[in-house]
């Protein structure tokens, strides 16, 4: 007749005020690297934020973040573990580092299965990175959280782009609330992206200078921090 | 599926479907519940209890299992589930995210991940009994 599991989704974002999915038409764009750097930059702010990964596929904020081994503690639900002062929860709790080969009846599954039993508590907001592309994942997260608002990423390559393009229009088409849209890896200025999203009628957040410490500071939030990207995405937040 | 989360999804579902059909008083509630899920039974009544709203005061929660069937999408092989052999860590990721089944089991003929969860994944409200308030 109908599955319980849709019914309690809505409650468990009861208490939690923004949910801000991070995401992006392509791949490789740096997405889950943005998701980690303003969910830490929200907490130092002093927010109480939770971090989700919903990239299946893969799953990167455990790599950037350098947690392993964390189990979510189980008390009427799950509750997420905490990883550097973030109520974090991954794929990767469950599959550690073994490959999640997901149709999209499969994905669609998950995605209800771990919004249903997830207990979030009370956050200031919940940073969302989601998987790339307009497929069933992007589709179904719009469809069952409440409230959701967007920050979409795109390179400076037209061809990544034309990706994050068909994303926008289709939030669009959706009247899902976008914040705006994040430049990262951009090694000279042109202007581009900015004119092609202000053209769009919405906001372009930040140009992200391409920063080559940040493979240097992956699995370590502290020198995370030191770095450029960082920094300007810290800026982003500023403005959240 | 976490069995208090299922439980408060059950709950949640039927009142809403009790409200929208003017039903005062439940009766009965069917959920059948996919094996993959791997459910205790004693835990979901235990946790039915404890969560009922006046509205269940006096509701029977019946529960069917619907035994798990895989087929494999390379060679065709069909297959039960068994948490046999599996550590506890395993049976324990596969209970609260069934599509966990994909990254530990394997086709018992030609080892692919790549199968059909074709019986046994899911979980739904399949009736409710009550008494209408004009009645």
């Amino acid at each position: 007749m109908s599955d319980p599991r849709i019914a309690i989704i809505e409650k468990r974002f009861q208490k939690v005020r923004r949910v801000i999915a991070v995401s992006s038409g392509k791949g490789g764009v740096g997405k889950s690297m943005i998701a980690t750097a303003l969910a830490l930059s929200l907490k130092d702010r002093g927010h109480s934020v939770g971090l989700l990964d919903l990239d299946f596929t893969s799953p990167a904020t455990h790599v950037i973040l350098g947690v392993e081994g964390l189990y979510p503690e189980e008390e009427y639900g799950i509750v997420p573990p905490m990883a550097h002062g973030l109520r974090y929860m991954s794929i990767t709790h469950y599959s550690v580092d073994e490959p999640t080969p997901l149709r999209g009846e499969d994905v669609s599954n998950a995605i209800i299965e771990l919004l249903a039993i997830t207990r979030w508590g009370e956050l200031d907001c919940l940073v969302v990175d989601m998987p790339p592309g307009i497929g069933d994942a992007t589709l179904d997260t719009i469809r069952l959280i409440p409230s959701i608002e967007f920050i979409v990423a795109t390179t400076p390559s037209r061809v990544a782009f034309q990706s994050v393009r068909r994303l926008l229009v289709l939030l669009k088409d959706l009247r899902v609330p976008i914040i705006g849209v994040c430049e990262n890896m951009v090694m000279n200025p042109g202007g581009y992206v900015r004119e092609e999203v202000e053209r769009l009628g919405l906001e372009y957040l930040a140009s992200v200078a391409y920063d080559e410490e940040v493979e240097e500071a992956l699995g370590d939030p502290e020198a995370l921090r030191k770095t450029r990207f960082y920094k300007e995405l810290d800026e982003v937040s500023r403005r959240l | 599926m976490h069995e208090w989360a299922l439980v408060e999804g059950v709950i949640a579902t039927a009142a809403r479907f009790a409200e929208e059909n003017g039903i005062t008083e439940v009766t009965e509630v069917v959920v059948v519940v996919g094996e993959l899920q791997q459910v205790e039974h004693e835990v979901l009544e235990f946790a039915f209890e404890n969560l009922k709203t006046p509205l269940f005061k006096n509701a029977r929660f019946v529960l069917e299992s619907q035994p798990a069937r895989f087929k494999c999408r390379n060679c065709g092989n069909e297959w039960g589930f068994t948490s046999e052999g599996m550590t506890e860590d395993v049976s324990e990721a596969i209970h609260f995210v069934p599509e966990m089944a994909h990254v530990y089991i394997k086709c018992s003929e030609c080892g692919s991940p790549d199968f059909e969860v074709a019986e046994g994944r899911g979980v739904w409200l399949a009736t409710i009994k009550g008494v209408k308030g004009d009645e």
